[in-house]
């Protein structure tokens, strides 16, 4: 069984973030990490290896960014995948949602994988879509957002709770998989993962190996086009509940309802 | 564009630091500075309280990272760098110096003195179980009246036909009464050899030290041997004199160079934050002249004692480190890190004798830290005697 698992090189959301003449943002002079919520994709994926009975199932991890997401990479297989795949290329500068998941689709086709694997979200563009695009595009099932997973031979069931109903759902391999920060707790890289991870394959590709045509992705391709930004407002008091009659728990429950907190 | 807010550095930002270190050590770093955010600093207050801590848990959650013997060879170690060893050290004594001394007793005592001295059985019985955390060593050598003078120990071993019976007693023990193997040294008619003792054997017993004030999160033993009888195969084979126990002090005082500043940085950024939030007279303490040049002087010191770390960890992964210049980073690292803590808690005032805040615990962790693995005076005597020729031990 081949597992590849999509991870991405985000900018760290507590260092100084920049944005770029294009307005695009700075990922090249900043300092980088691979995303949280990937590591739980990255830790899905060394479960279901390593419960696979065959032994010989595989974990590799596939990145698309500049030449500095290749710390994602390393991270991933310092926590013990197998091998890694870095989509590079000067091309790629400014690819919108639709833009990156041709790519990963293509590379996933030239891997050939039972089960994509993905986060539940970017941490920093966080739109959710590459999963659903990744499946579309590769015309395979797509079950995403699972907070518990189990493997049994070729079928993947997955609990999914949503703010009313928990559902189970299951599909045939292949398939896209995304899990979320309640599917498991992604392990710290060990010492010897770490001193193992040099030694492990990272192969760099680029559009060309992909076959696709540069006008095919990058800012220009980019359906969405940010025209301007601005900093956030500081924050705002908040809203304070005095509880004065009695019903101060109440007020505080039906807010924290109402921002989806509970 | 709104204005932008300029972010302070810490103190080791200050220095670049982080430039001087390669991928695989910043990996290291983090991954133990982690597991300690996450296993060790929401317990620690109340393990040093009660005096009381998890420690076979903790052994195997330090072992299963490779925390272990980390910079051993083979055997189920992790093999890493000398550097990324004292960077895990910093970032475990950040935490705890308690913390650190479980790591530093069984990677750089019993499991070094193992690697090093021990035979190819004596290897392949304890190294992978010691990496693992499975099993605990100590290390034994102080005596309550031969510490900084190990070479006038009283224990002995004698020969009984192939046999060696041990007798006597050691103090002070990090480890002893939770261990499951101990290196005790000892005086026999060929010099101070080694022994590896399995606690479980009959005669041997570790009473605990209680009532420290000091590495409260730390088990100290008396280590008690009465006829204790061990087969020949039990001795080191190729550790002969003092100079065997003294290489394996010198390994754990490597960590400590290093470690002893990652207690001085937690309180320093425990104090720096302090200060910003304490509002004294109409304004934040960190805004007075006085307490600037407090900090100022402690970031100083302790980018200093950091550039000497790595400076000796680069020596030592050269494998061109001599003693004496542990003795230097030892010296200066913990009695500046000490001296850091202190002034640190006149920042937090009452604050600052409490569990609340680090800076007491700390500085009370490195009062032993001063005293084990070569007081200051003894690293004194050692840097005097190397660079005036002249020995003044005696
Ligand atoms: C307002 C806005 C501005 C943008 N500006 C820029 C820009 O300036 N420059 C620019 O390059 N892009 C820009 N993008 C595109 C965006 O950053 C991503 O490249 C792409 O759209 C992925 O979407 P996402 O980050 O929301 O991923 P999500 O769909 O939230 O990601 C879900 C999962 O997909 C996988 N995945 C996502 N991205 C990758 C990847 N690159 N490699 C491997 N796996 C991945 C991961 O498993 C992840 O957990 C912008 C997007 C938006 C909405
Ligand atoms: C918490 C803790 C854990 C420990 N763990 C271990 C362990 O695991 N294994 C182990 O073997 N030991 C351990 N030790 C013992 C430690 O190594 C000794 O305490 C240390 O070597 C000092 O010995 P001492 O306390 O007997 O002091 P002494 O040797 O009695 O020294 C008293 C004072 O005299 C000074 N002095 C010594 N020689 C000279 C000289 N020539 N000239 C001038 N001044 C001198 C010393 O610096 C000191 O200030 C531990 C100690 C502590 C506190």
């Amino acid at each position: 069984m081949k597992i590849v698992v999509c991870v991405k090189y985000v900018p760290d959301a507590t260092a100084d973030r920049k944005f770029n003449a294009d307005n695009t943002v700075d990922r090249v002079g900043v300092q980088g990490m691979l995303s949280e919520l990937d590591e739980y994709a990255v830790e899905e994926a060394l479960k279901i290896r390593d419960g696979d009975e065959s032994g010989d199932a595989q974990v590799v991890v596939l990145t698309m960014g500049p030449a500095d997401a290749r710390a994602a990479i390393l991270k991933s297989l310092q926590m013990g995948a197998d091998s890694g795949v870095h989509i590079v290329d000067d091309a790629i500068h400014g690819s919108d949602s639709v833009g990156s998941s041709l790519l990963l689709a293509k590379a996933v086709e030239r891997q050939g994988a039972d089960i994509v694997l993905c986060g539940m979200a970017s941490t920093d563009g966080s739109m959710s879509v590459i999963p659903a695009m990744l499946a579309e595009r590769l015309g395979v099932p797509q079950v995403t957002f699972a907070s518990e997973v189990t493997v049994d031979g070729n079928t993947v069931r997955v609990r999914r709770d949503g703010d009313a109903a928990t559902e189970v759902i299951e599909a045939s391999t292949p398939l896209v998989l995304s899990v979320t920060d309640q599917s498991n707790e992604p392990r710290y890289p060990s010492f010897k993962g770490i001193m193992a991870a040099k030694k492990k394959p990272v192969e760099e590709i680029t559009l060309a190996d992909l076959g696709v045509a540069a006008g095919d992705v990058g800012l220009e391709a980019a359906w969405t086009k940010v025209e301007a930004y601005a900093e956030r407002p500081p924050r705002s008091a908040g809203a304070i509940v005095t509880d004065e009659d009695g019903t101060g728990a109440n007020q505080l429950v039906e807010f924290l309802a109402a921002q989806k907190f509970v | 564009m709104a204005k932008q807010v300029v972010r302070p550095v810490t103190s080791l930002e200050l220095f670049a630091i982080d430039g001087q270190l390669d991928d695989e050590e910043r990996a290291i770093r983090q991954t133990v500075r982690r597991f300690c955010d996450d296993r060790i600093r929401p317990h620690i207050a109340d393990w040093f309280e009660d005096a009381a801590m998890p420690v076979v848990e903790l052994s195997l959650e330090l072992g299963e990272l490779g925390l272990m013997g980390m910079h051993l060879e083979g055997y189920g170690c992790a093999g890493t760098s000398a550097t990324a060893y004292g960077l895990a050290c910093m970032e475990l004594e950040a935490a705890d110096s308690g913390i650190r001394s479980l790591v530093s007793v069984q990677g750089s005592l019993a499991m070094f003195a193992i690697h090093r001295f021990g035979s190819e059985e004596h290897k392949q019985e304890w190294l992978p179980r010691l990496a693992a955390g499975e099993a605990i060593g100590c290390f034994g050598l102080t005596e309550a009246d031969f510490g900084s003078d190990p070479g006038g120990m009283r224990t002995q071993a004698r020969l009984d036909g192939t046999d060696w019976v041990l007798n006597g007693t050691k103090m002070w023990i990090t480890n002893g009464s939770v261990a499951e193997m101990a290196v005790v040294w000892a005086r026999t008619d060929q010099g101070i050899r080694g022994f590896v003792v399995p606690t479980a054997t009959p005669g041997f017993s570790a009473p605990e030290i209680k009532r420290k004030l000091s590495l409260r999160a730390s088990v100290t033993s008396e280590l008690v041997l009465e006829d204790v009888r061990l087969p020949a195969s039990a001795l080191l084979p190729t550790a002969q004199g003092l100079t065997g126990p003294l290489s394996c002090l010198s390994e754990a005082r490597f960590g400590i160079v290093f470690g002893a500043l990652g207690a001085a940085r937690d309180c320093l950024e425990a104090t720096i934050s302090y200060a910003g939030e304490r509002e004294i007279f109409g304004k934040p303490l960190s805004a007075y002249q006085l307490t600037q040049q407090k900090i100022a002087d402690m970031t100083l010191e302790l980018g200093k004692g950091m550039l000497l770390a790595l400076h000796l960890g680069r020596l030592k992964d050269a494998g061109a480190i001599r003693n004496e210049q542990v003795s230097l980073g030892k010296l200066n690292n913990v009695r500046e890190a000490l001296a850091i803590a202190r002034e640190c808690r006149t920042i937090l005032a009452a604050n600052g004798v409490t569990l609340e805040y680090p800076v007491l615990r700390h500085a009370n962790n490195l009062e032993s830290v001063l005293t084990y693995e070569g007081t200051s005076e003894v690293h004194q005597l050692i840097i005097g005697q190397a660079v005036t020729g002249e020995s003044a031990f005696r």
